[in-house]
């Protein structure tokens, strides 16, 4: 699509000004086995933004979020052409280990998962994993504030992190995934399973976040990624039902002044 | 009369009814004939073999004479070989399912691993047996012992193991794997940490089902070279032994009424041992089902 290599160009909004580029897709092609999943991907993530990736179903946004932390990789017949650069280095090179990715890219999945042990477990078994030396307590503790959760349990930390509501789940496994201290959060339409005071919640929670983490979001919700993002992505079902992304741009002007009738139609609601 | 009732009945619901009723009772007779021949049976062994049954019966050993004839080398040989079995069989069962399911690529020859372990679940046991006579007997020299007749048991009870371990970490929830992964977990921290305790009751109840079955055969061991008349318990892995079912054979396929009824006690020894692992079976499932409601 011809608007993709403008992006530079795009952005005009002073969201942008002066801000490192923590991830980039370049040329990227996802197959699934012989079928194309995602043509040709270009996207800078901005560093401490949240940018949102929105279309109708089908796509594609999860399996361009996916490949991001290589968590297609865990599908036996996925496979990626291109590069997606993590300061400049490609998470795809062959020296590069998915395990130690997903440590610096972590991920907040559709319906919340937390582990069936202890609230306090969840947030301090990742951590553990990845030879965590310092005070676990405090790094708890430390995860679920971050989380705006540590109020609610912090005198069950004992109990099942199941026993919690579903939103509280959410928020505890975005505890679990900031306790391992990663540059990037990736999310998967975090709010989808969660009424709208926990998500509103949740939203209030991702700008906190975005303070200190990149935030990547995944959502079916336009209101949504127009309240939390600073960029939008819109991305749609392309030719041989492949996603392909179609404009890029501050989230404001994507929202006020698409350049793609595309976008138009769907953000105007016409279509998807 | 109410309003709905009134109505003409056009969707054939009376019809409906009766077919569903129907099923229903060809269903809830079914299941009576199976609880029936149960009780049957059981009513039937208690009926001959109650009397019999005492501290002496458990403790003495077999002899020509029935009412001094008891039970214990055969009671101890099935512990043995119970006991071995498991801790051969588990490790090893678990072992491959994990590699299985969570490691192997599903590759060609994975896919061709798996299809034979299924065919090998289909084999009759006589057929283990005369492998352990070849391998374990023969081959390593082991003899008609004790460890001989573990090692063919377990490659009796092996593929059922596997394959409902297997079935047991299928029904893992991938988001519990993906949780894992995600906060930069190995495949091998995933497993041990989430999977596998996650996938433990159903492995536990697949391996104990299978155990149960072992403690019934009798055909393998046989070939292997337990033998029916014995006078002393197993003292190592290395000595000659018996098991329960092939003692109440011995004794069921004597003439004297006597020994029939010994061999009926002899049975109901050998139910109260299957119900002692089953239970156990359930006491573990639901020690590890705590906690574990996704």
């Amino acid at each position: 699509m011809s608007v993709v290599p403008k992006l530079a160009t795009q952005m005009k909004d002073d969201v942008l000004t002066g801000v490192n580029t923590v991830l980039e897709a370049q040329e990227l092609d996802i197959y699934y086995g012989d079928f194309l999943a995602f043509r040709k991907a270009n996207l800078k993530v901005p560093e401490k933004k949240i940018t949102a990736l929105i279309g109708p179903s089908g796509s594609g946004k999860s399996t361009l979020l996916r490949s991001f932390n290589r968590m297609n990789d865990l599908v036996p017949t996925a496979r990626v052409d291109g590069r997606i650069l993590f300061h400049g280095e490609n998470l795809y090179d062959r020296d590069i280990d998915p395990v130690a990715v997903r440590r610096l890219i972590g991920m907040v999945f559709q319906k919340p998962n937390p582990f069936p042990k202890s609230i306090y477990e969840n947030v301090a078994w990742g951590a553990k994993i990845n030879g965590y030396k310092g005070n676990m307590d405090e790094l708890v503790e430390r995860s679920l504030r971050q989380a705006a959760l540590w109020d609610e349990v912090k005198d069950k930390l004992r109990q099942s992190g199941l026993s919690l509501s579903g939103g509280q789940q959410q928020r505890l496994c975005i505890a679990r995934c900031i306790a391992v201290q990663p540059e990037v959060i990736l999310m998967d339409e975090p709010a989808s399973a969660l009424d709208p005071i926990a998500t509103l919640r949740i939203e209030d929670l991702m700008r906190e976040l975005a303070e200190n983490y990149t935030i990547l979001i995944v959502t079916h919700n336009m209101q949504q990624a127009a309240r939390v993002s600073d960029i939008t992505v819109f991305m749609t079902m392309g030719e041989g039902r492949a996603g392909e992304i179609i404009e890029i741009g501050p989230t404001r002007e994507l929202f006020t002044s698409p350049k793609d009738p595309r976008t138009e139609d769907y953000i105007t609601g016409r279509v998807g | 009369m109410s309003a709905i009732a009134m109505r003409e009945d056009t969707t054939g619901l009376r019809r409906r009814k009766l077919v569903g009723g129907i099923f229903l009772g060809v269903f809830i007779g079914a299941t009576m004939l199976a609880l029936g021949a149960l009780a049957l049976l059981l009513i039937d062994v208690f009926r001959d073999g109650a009397s019999w049954l005492s501290w002496s019966f458990i403790r003495n050993l077999p002899s020509r004479r029935p009412e001094i004839a008891g039970i214990w080398p055969a009671l101890i040989g099935s512990i043995w070989i119970m006991i071995l079995t498991a801790a051969f069989t588990f490790p090893i069962g678990v072992g491959a399912a994990i590699y299985l399911h969570e490691f192997s690529k599903r590759g060609k020859l994975d896919r061709i691993i798996e299809t034979n372990i299924s065919n090998l679940a289909g084999v009759p046991s006589i057929v283990y047996g005369l492998l352990g006579l070849a391998v374990f007997v023969e081959l390593f020299g082991r003899g008609p012992s004790i460890l001989s007749g573990a090692l063919t048991m377990t490659l009796l009870i092996l593929p059922v193991v596997i394959i409902a371990s297997r079935e047991a970490l299928r029904a893992v929830p991938d988001s519990l794997r993906q949780a894992a992964l995600g906060v930069g977990a190995t495949r091998w921290q995933m497993v041990w940490s989430h999977v596998l305790p996650a996938a433990m009751p159903g492995i536990l109840t697949g391996t104990i089902l299978a155990l149960s079955r072992a403690i019934g055969e009798t055909a393998p061991l046989i070939v292997v070279g337990a033998v029916t008349y014995i006078t002393f318990t197993p003292e190592g892995l290395e000595s000659r032994f018996t098991v329960l079912p092939l003692q109440i054979f011995d004794w069921a396929s004597r003439p004297q009424d006597d020994f029939q009824a010994i061999a009926a006690a002899g049975i109901i020894v050998l139910l109260v041992l299957l119900l002692t692992m089953n239970t156990a079976a359930i006491l573990l499932r639901n020690h590890f089902r705590k906690n574990q409601n996704w």
